[in-house]
């Protein structure tokens, strides 16, 4: 990644972060499933990998998905603020992956990422 | 009940696939994805075109392994069990298309999982009830929907996003059928799908 890269990953980390303060976890559950349902589910691996436990897993790292070799790679670990910076730009935040599908308003991806952080605590 | 309703020139339509059958699929995929000469020379980002139509594809290997399963629960009855085997038929035709272009395009078309792991990821073993089956079969395609319009700026090639744009008319197609079918309300809302 270039420096003008990270640049512009670290912009949208913090946009993003700003605006995932507060999220409706159930109105999140809905949107999930409208949204997000196609290709995943909380507890198997389908189209895409599974979400339960995503928050605070090393992106790319869950066991028996095949993941791009860009987002196998990239490093980081999931926090609010990645996802909805994920949600609102696959690509900007990791060049090369897959996903082509993204959110963009705000208030939605807020409120799928309190649904993503509700599923993954203990 | 309009799956009953509409089920003679389902059914018609149906015959007339299983007498035409692979010629006449292959045919139309050919004239809709793969035979324009365009995708061939797309210059743009073609491997990030392929890897959407490879989770295009991967939908549709799902869902043609959910109609399989749902037909071989013996939990539909006719005349359902004839709409959801012609639903599947579309399934097949699109996964054919997506496959022929993503080839085209120079691409490696990502392989169907088995069915039991298809049964596995979609909880199939907790389909007790025709209903079930159509529950499961009406979010998939409502997701299928969802995904495929989402997706359509993302295409750098245009000629794919009208595909993509027509795969998620069949899926809504689909949709409201099954929701017809379970009695689900029509949205109320405008622009309900791809928000």
């Amino acid at each position: 990644m270039r420096a003008g890269d990270h640049l512009l990953a670290a912009t949208l980390l913090v946009t993003a972060g700003v605006a995932s303060a507060a999220g409706d976890a159930a109105r999140g559950a809905l949107l999930y499933e409208a949204r997000c349902g196609a290709c995943h589910s909380i507890d198997a691996h389908r189209v895409g990998p599974l979400h339960r436990g995503v928050v605070g897993r090393r992106a790319g790292s869950a066991p028996g998905y095949d993941y791009s070799p860009a987002l196998a790679a990239a490093g980081f670990v999931w926090d609010a603020s990645r996802l909805a910076a994920w949600l609102r730009d696959p690509e900007a935040l990791v060049p090369g992956q897959r996903m082509a599908y993204s959110v963009p308003e705000a208030a939605d991806r807020n409120d799928l990422v309190a649904y993503l952080k509700s599923v993954s605590s203990p | 009940m309009l799956i009953e309703t509409l089920r003679p020139p389902y059914a018609a339509r149906r015959n007339f696939f299983a007498r035409g059958s692979g010629l006449a699929l292959s045919a139309t995929a050919f004239a809709l994805l793969a035979g324009n000469s365009r995708l061939a020379v797309a210059e743009a980002k073609p491997m990030a075109d392929v890897n959407i139509l490879n989770v295009a594809l991967g939908l549709e290997h799902e869902a043609i392994a959910a109609y399989q399963l749902g037909a071989e629960s013996g939990l539909l009855q006719k005349p359902v069990l004839d709409t959801a085997v012609l639903f599947q038929s579309h399934h097949k035709a699109h996964r054919d298309a997506l496959l022929a272009t993503i080839e085209k395009l120079g691409g490696k078309p990502v392989a169907a999982k088995s069915n039991g792991d298809y049964a596995a990821a979609l909880g199939a073993g907790g389909l007790k009830s025709q209903t079930d089956v159509l529950d499961l079969a009406a979010r998939l395609e409502l997701g299928a929907a969802n995904a495929y319009l989402g997706v359509i700026p993302s295409f750098a090639e245009k000629n794919l996003a009208k595909v993509a744009a027509r795969l998620a008319a069949d899926e809504t197609m689909h949709w409201s059928l099954l929701a017809n079918a379970l009695g689900k309300p029509v949205p109320q809302a405008a622009l309900t799908f791809g928000a």
